[in-house]
C-alpha cells in the first residue's frame, strides 16, 4: 500500500471518529437541554416546535401523498408479477407489510424530509452562525440549542412520525388500486385481511421509534453542522453537503439495527 | 467614584475573537463603578470589540481576573451566569438581529423568553421600546428590509428589553449618516441618566468608538486602547486627541 493512500485512509478514521465525537457531544448537550429546559419559555418555544411540525410534516403532506400513491404502484408491480408465477397472491398483503411498513416507508420518508427540511436547517443555521445571530442570542440570555435546536429536533422526530403514517396508508392503499388493475383476483376485504394478518404489534412499537430516530437524528446532525463549528458564508454549502451524507449513513445504520432487533425478537 | 464596582479587571489579556491565539490587548487593569459612563476608543484593529465582547461575558479572558456584579467571568459559562447575564445589554455594531422574525419580534422576543410571554403580551412593551427609538413605523417589517442606521436602533431596543443595569455598545456611530449620528449622540446619555422608558433609572454605560470627538459634551470618561503596544490607557474625564483618525483616514484612501 503506498504511504500516501495509507496516510489519506488514517486521515478519513481520524476525521470520522472526530464527527462522532462531535455529533455524540452536541447530542448529549441537545438531550440535556431538552430535559433541563423542559418547561422553560414555553410561549415562545411551543410555536416554534409548531411552526417545525409544520414544516416537516403538514407542509409535505400533498407531496408525500402523491409518493405514497406511486410507491404503491410500484411495490405492487413489481411483486404482483412474481406472485402470480406461483399462484402466491395470497402474500400480496404481506409483502406490502414487509417492504412498505417495515423498510420503505420509514426511510423513503426520512430521506424526503431530509433533502427538503434538513437542508434548510443547515443553510438557515449556517447563515445565522456566519451573521453573528448566535452571539446575539448569547447576549441577551437565550441558550441557542434551545431557540434553534430544540424546536427542530422534535418537530421533525414527530413530522416524520407522522408522514410516515400517512405514506404507508397511502401506499397500502393504492397498491390494492394497482392491484385490481392488474387483474388480481382478490377483494378488498381479503387484501386487508392480509394486511391484518401480517401486522403485529411489535411493526407498530418498531415503526414508531424508528421514525421518531430518524427525525430525531436528521435534526440533530444537520443543526449540528449549521451551528456548531464557526463558518463563514462560503462554507454552509459544503457543510449542507455533510450533513446530508451523515444523516442518509446514520439513518441506514439505525435501519439496520432495527431490522437486528426485528429479527432478534 | 462613589457607586459599587460592577466590571473589575485585573491584570487581563483580552483575546482575539477572529484569530485564535491572537493577543487584542495586555494588562489591562480597570474598574466600572455603578452609573459611570465610559468611552473607549482606539483606532481600527486595536481591540476595541474583542474587549467589549469579553466585558460582555461573549469571550474570556486570555489571562487575569474578571469580575461582573462579582461573580468571576472566567468560571461562569453557563446557565448559572443568566441572572448576571441579564443584568448587561449588549449593542452590536452590525445590530445581529434575527432575520427570520420582524422588527417588532425581534425587540419583544428577550422579554418573551425570559418572562414567558405570549406574542400579544409583550406587545405594549415592544411598542414603547420601539417608539422610544423612534421605531415605530417599522415594527411589522423584517431586518433585511432596514438600512444598517435604522438597524441598530432595532439592536438598541432588543438590548433594552429586558431593563439591563449596564449597556454595552460596540461602536455605535460606525457606518451612520450624520442624522443618525446625532440621534445616538443625544439618545445615549438620555439612557446613562436615566430615560422614562427605563421609569428613569440611571444605567451603567460604556461604549466604544473611532473617534472621541463626538463624545467629548456626554460627561463621559475616557480610555484608550493603543494599537502598537496593545495597551488599555485610562485618560479620566477629558478625552485625548483623536490622532488616529487622519492617518487613519489617509490610509483607507490609499487603499
Amino acid at each position: 500500500m503506498p504511504p500516501s493512500f495509507a496516510s489519506f485512509i488514517g486521515r478519513k478514521i481520524i476525521r470520522g471518529f472526530l464527527t462522532v465525537h462531535g455529533l455524540g457531544a452536541f447530542a448529549l448537550i441537545t438531550a440535556g437541554v431538552m430535559l433541563r429546559k423542559f418547561g422553560v419559555a414555553r410561549h415562545v418555544i411551543h410555536p416554534l416546535i409548531r411552526a417545525h411540525l409544520a414544516r416537516s410534516g403538514l407542509r409535505m403532506l400533498p407531496m408525500m401523498l402523491f409518493i405514497s400513491f406511486a410507491l404503491g404502484l410500484v411495490v405492487i408491480g413489481q411483486t404482483v408479477v412474481l406472485l402470480q408465477k406461483f399462484g402466491a397472491t395470497e402474500f400480496l398483503g404481506g409483502a406490502m407489510i414487509a417492504v412498505v411498513v417495515r423498510e420503505l416507508g420509514p426511510l423513503l420518508t426520512a430521506f424526503i424530509v431530509l433533502s427538503r427540511t434538513g437542508t434548510a436547517n443547515v443553510i438557515e443555521l449556517g447563515t445565522a452562525r456566519a451573521l453573528g445571530e448566535i452571539e446575539a442570542l448569547e447576549a441577551l440570555g437565550i441558550d441557542p440549542i434551545h431557540y434553534y435546536v430544540v424546536p427542530r429536533v422534535i418537530g421533525m422526530a414527530l413530522g416524520i412520525f407522522s408522514l410516515t403514517i400517512y405514506l404507508i396508508i397511502g401506499a397500502l392503499g393504492s397498491g390494492y388500486l394497482w392491484a385490481f388493475l392488474q387483474d388480481v383476483p382478490l377483494r378488498p376485504g381479503d387484501y386487508f385481511a392480509q394486511l391484518a394478518e401480517a401486522l403485529t404489534a411489535l411493526d407498530f412499537i418498531i415503526l414508531a421509534l424508528k421514525t421518531l430516530f430518524f427525525g430525531a437524528i436528521i435534526a440533530t446532525v444537520t443543526c449540528y453542522h449549521g451551528l456548531a463549528q464557526p463558518l463563514r458564508l462560503e462554507e454552509v454549502s459544503s457543510a449542507t453537503v455533510r450533513a446530508v451524507a451523515q444523516s442518509m449513513v446514520l439513518c441506514v445504520l439505525l435501519d439496520a439495527l432495527f431490522i437486528v432487533l426485528y429479527l432478534l425478537a | 467614584m462613589s457607586g459599587e464596582p460592577i466590571i473589575e479587571l485585573r491584570a487581563v489579556t483580552v483575546p482575539s475573537r477572529r484569530e485564535g491565539g491572537r493577543i487584542s490587548t495586555e494588562d489591562v487593569n480597570w474598574t466600572v463603578r455603578e452609573k459611570e459612563f465610559w468611552v473607549v476608543g482606539g483606532p481600527q484593529g486595536s481591540g476595541k470589540s474583542d474587549l467589549m465582547f469579553l466585558l460582555a461575558g461573549l469571550n474570556r479572558p486570555a489571562s487575569g481576573a474578571y469580575t461582573l456584579f462579582g461573580q468571576d467571568m472566567t468560571q461562569h459559562f453557563g446557565d448559572e451566569f443568566l441572572p448576571c447575564r441579564l443584568r448587561v445589554g449588549m449593542v452590536f455594531d452590525d445590530a445581529r438581529l434575527l432575520n427570520q422574525l420582524t422588527i417588532a419580534e425581534n425587540v419583544a422576543l428577550p422579554a418573551r423568553y425570559h418572562n414567558d410571554l405570549h406574542a400579544d403580551e409583550a406587545e405594549t412593551w415592544a411598542g414603547a421600546l420601539l417608539k422610544a427609538t423612534g421605531l415605530g413605523e417599522f415594527a411589522g417589517q423584517t431586518p433585511g428590509t432596514l438600512a444598517r442606521n435604522w438597524r441598530r436602533r432595532v439592536a438598541l431596543a432588543r438590548a433594552l428589553a429586558v431593563r439591563p443595569e449596564v449597556l454595552i455598545l460596540e461602536n455605535p456611530l460606525r457606518g451612520l449618516d450624520a442624522r443618525h449620528a446625532a440621534w445616538w449622540i443625544d439618545f445615549v446619555p438620555q439612557l446613562w441618566r436615566g430615560h422614562e422608558l427605563l421609569r428613569g433609572k440611571a444605567m451603567t454605560m460604556i461604549l466604544s468608538t473611532d473617534e472621541f470627538q463626538p463624545w467629548r459634551a456626554a460627561g463621559a470618561q475616557f480610555a484608550t486602547l493603543e494599537l502598537d503596544s496593545r495597551k488599555f490607557v485610562l485618560a479620566g474625564e477629558h478625552a485625548p486627541e483623536d490622532e488616529w483618525s487622519l492617518p487613519q483616514a489617509a490610509d483607507e484612501e490609499g487603499t
